[in-house]
């Protein structure tokens, strides 16, 4: 891998987390009435995953979207303008942080029903190879989404047509405050996508390179008619599911698990590995840090100096 | 009405004639089902279709109703026109949650960045026993949702024009079929052509009361006006609604302001059905030109039942439309002609069978 590539991996994942920083301090002035669930510490998977994708490859997401968004492209300001519900927003404030879509960049749309956009996903690449077109799909579901029947369905009919679409599963043991043990028997979930007849694997998610070779490698065999293809990343939740704060008070997890899922972070992992090889020295950190923080104040800045839509707004597009 | 040179087809394959023309017509459309390529072909209504474009064009599906209303949701999203056929709509409430919460708000919830062309069809069973799970009416449970349309035609012609309206729409069409409707026959060009969606039809002129139906009731209803007019000299104007969303309110106030009575017939249960959102737009608007409350006429509030002894009595009918009109127009069965047209109307093969005495043209 070049080291620009390297360095390219190493910012997208600080600008998500900065950004989600912003977002988690500005949210108690509760002028982002939405819900919004935070995917900081989960950034090495959105990144790793999307870096190995074409602009005109597709992707498919779900409530915890952001990362997802950024990762493949999508516009910051129109996303930070979508929370404030304004109506330079990606959906002109009708959707939130739960809504979000750039087609632009083949960010098709992300959605809070769990597992809903899987589906949507499959019929994305389903159309790639109806049209003969060179484009693949992934689809960013998580752990909880195995209890879901569409996905089952899904996996089946992709494997059945053998559609160009990567199955990409964050997995952080949790549905809200449930842990899979409550909600699943004890196997392996990348055994699920095997059983369905396609290759499947496991690593960890937050190596941000190993994510990006593997997913460089499924997206390939996709895109050579090779068929689905399935990875499953262990990922850690750091915050509450839904909202800006910790939620260690509520004690569902012990403090030993949230300290070593935080010691795990795959950005202070990937600044070490970079700073060790010499790809990268603290002055270049420290540029990347700050254009970041431009880029970020000046996303809040576009969002707040944006019109308000009005209900008169909201009568329109209900049908095409 | 017609020129009786005019070639006639029966519903069933007018749907057939009109799949046949919008995948010859558009190559982004396609077909998928369970047993869309298979010997009986949906009720023949897809005969011929893979051997005419393939298997990349006419799909049989797993038993996956949600994940593949999704899918062709997706498919829709990026330029495909899946057209997806239950051969019971009782099947397609394990697809609520891809319809309610995907095809029906893609556009509206992204800012009309993407839509979601694609029709769904739903088959509404009835008779031999098709018993809680494989003859309901649920139209009124999809009208209810914004940013879905969905449309009831009646007669074989409408059904080729609606569905070819409904394949080039750029939003969710839900095609809801009547089983018994299947084999009636219309006047039915052999050319591409459309019937625009929201826009309901006179199917029978008359200016004594009105006679609002949905599919199969419209049916019903034709049957009803025809004695009523020939033994009774009273004029059912009936109006096929053809659409439940977008309802054809003014269809109706037109006709109401004339007549001044109304019945709506629904082949769907009475409580939430759509008839009773029909007859409250009515009165919120005609109330004045009202000479009596309006009659709801509906399937009751309990499931079907199977035995044909229960089921004998369940779905009203031409009489149970042509008592409603006397009523409202406050006669009483003794009225002159009453006997005349209830002898016609009496049903003479069996009640959990299609009706073959008329069978079109419209």
């Amino acid at each position: 891998m070049h080291d620009q590539t390297k360095r390219s991996l190493f910012s997208a994942m600080l600008r998500i987390r900065r950004v989600e920083e912003a977002l988690a301090t500005r949210y108690a002035e509760q002028m982002m009435r939405c819900p919004m669930h935070l995917c900081i510490g989960q950034e090495a998977i959105a990144v790793g995953v999307c870096a190995a994708l074409r602009k005109e490859d597709k992707v498919f997401s779900n409530h915890r979207a952001h990362g997802h968004y950024l990762a493949k492209g999508g516009d910051l300001s129109a996303m930070v303008a979508e929370l404030y519900g304004r109506v330079t927003g990606c959906c002109g404030g009708r959707g939130g942080s739960m809504h979000l879509v750039d087609l632009d960049v083949g960010f098709m749309g992300a959605t809070p029903i769990v597992g809903g956009t899987v589906p949507l996903a499959v019929g994305s690449a389903w159309a790639a190879s109806l049209k003969g077109t060179p484009d693949v799909t992934v689809s960013f579901l998580g752990d909880g989404c195995f209890e879901e029947g569409v996905v089952h369905e899904s996996l089946n009919f992709s494997a059945l047509h053998r559609l160009p679409i990567i199955f990409v599963c964050e997995n952080n043991d949790f549905s809200v405050y449930t842990r899979r043990d409550e909600r699943q028997p004890n196997r392996p979930i990348y055994r699920i996508a095997e059983a369905h007849g396609m290759p499947a694997v496991a690593a960890d998610g937050n190596d941000v390179e190993m994510v990006s070779s593997l997913v460089r490698t499924a997206v390939e065999n996709a895109r050579n008619g090779r068929g689905p293809q399935f990875l499953e990343f262990d990922a850690y939740r750091w915050r509450e599911h839904c909202g800006p704060d910790f939620d260690d008070h509520l004690k569902y997890r012990s403090v030993q698990e949230i300290e070593s899922g935080m010691n795990n972070c795959p950005i202070d992992r990937y600044r070490k590995v970079l700073l060790q090889s010499g790809c990268l020295d603290q002055q270049a950190c420290t540029g990347i840090e700050a254009q970041i923080r431009k880029e970020v104040s000046a996303a809040f800045e576009f969002a707040l100096a944006s019109s308000k839509p009005t209900i008169k707004d909201a009568w329109e597009k209900v049908y095409a | 009405m017609h020129d009786v040179a005019e070639r006639q087809l029966t519903f069933a394959e007018a749907i057939r004639e009109s799949l046949d023309q919008a995948m010859e017509k558009d190559s982004r459309v396609i077909v998928i089902g369970e047993g869309v390529p298979d010997p009986k072909a949906i009720f023949n209504t897809t005969a011929g279709l893979c051997q005419k474009y393939g298997a990349r064009r006419v799909f049989d599906m797993p038993l996956s109703e949600n994940g593949l209303t999704g899918a062709c949701i997706g498919a829709a999203l990026s330029g495909i026109r899946p057209v997806m056929i239950h051969q019971r709509i009782d099947f397609a409430l394990l697809a609520m949650d891809q319809l309610v919460n995907n095809a029906a708000k893609w556009h509206y919830m992204f800012n009309g960045k993407a839509s979601v062309p694609m029709v769904v069809r739903m088959i509404v069973g009835r008779g031999w026993g098709q018993g809680p799970q494989h003859s309901q009416s649920l139209q009124a449970m999809f009208a209810m949702v914004p940013g879905l349309k969905v449309v009831m035609p009646t007669t074989a012609h409408d059904a080729k024009g609606m569905m070819i309206a409904a394949i080039e729409d750029d939003n969710p069409v839900l095609f809801i079929e009547h089983r018994w409707l299947h084999h009636v026959s219309d006047n039915v060009p052999d050319y591409y052509y459309r019937v625009p969606i929201g826009q309901a039809r006179t199917l029978h002129e008359g200016s004594d009361v009105t006679v609002a139906a949905f599919s199969y009731m419209a049916f019903e209803a034709l049957i009803a006006a025809k004695s009523m007019s020939m033994e009774m000299g009273i004029g059912l104007d009936v109006i096929d609604m053809r659409t439940v969303r977008p309802l054809d309110v003014e269809s109706v106030l037109t006709s109401v302001r004339k007549t001044g009575r109304l019945i709506v017939a629904d082949t769907a249960f009475r409580t939430g059905s759509i008839a009773g959102e029909l007859i409250s737009q009515v009165v919120e608007q005609a109330f004045s030109f009202l000479k009596a409350p309006p009659v709801r006429i509906a399937s009751p509030d309990f499931p079907t039942p199977t035995s044909p002894f229960m089921a004998e009595d369940y779905y009203p009918g031409p009489q149970t439309i042509a008592d409603a009109a006397l009523d409202l127009m406050g006669k009483t069965k003794e009225a002159d002609g009453y006997r005349r047209m209830s002898a016609v109307l009496v049903r003479k093969g069996p009640h959990d069978a299609p009706n073959r005495e008329f069978s079109g043209p419209f």
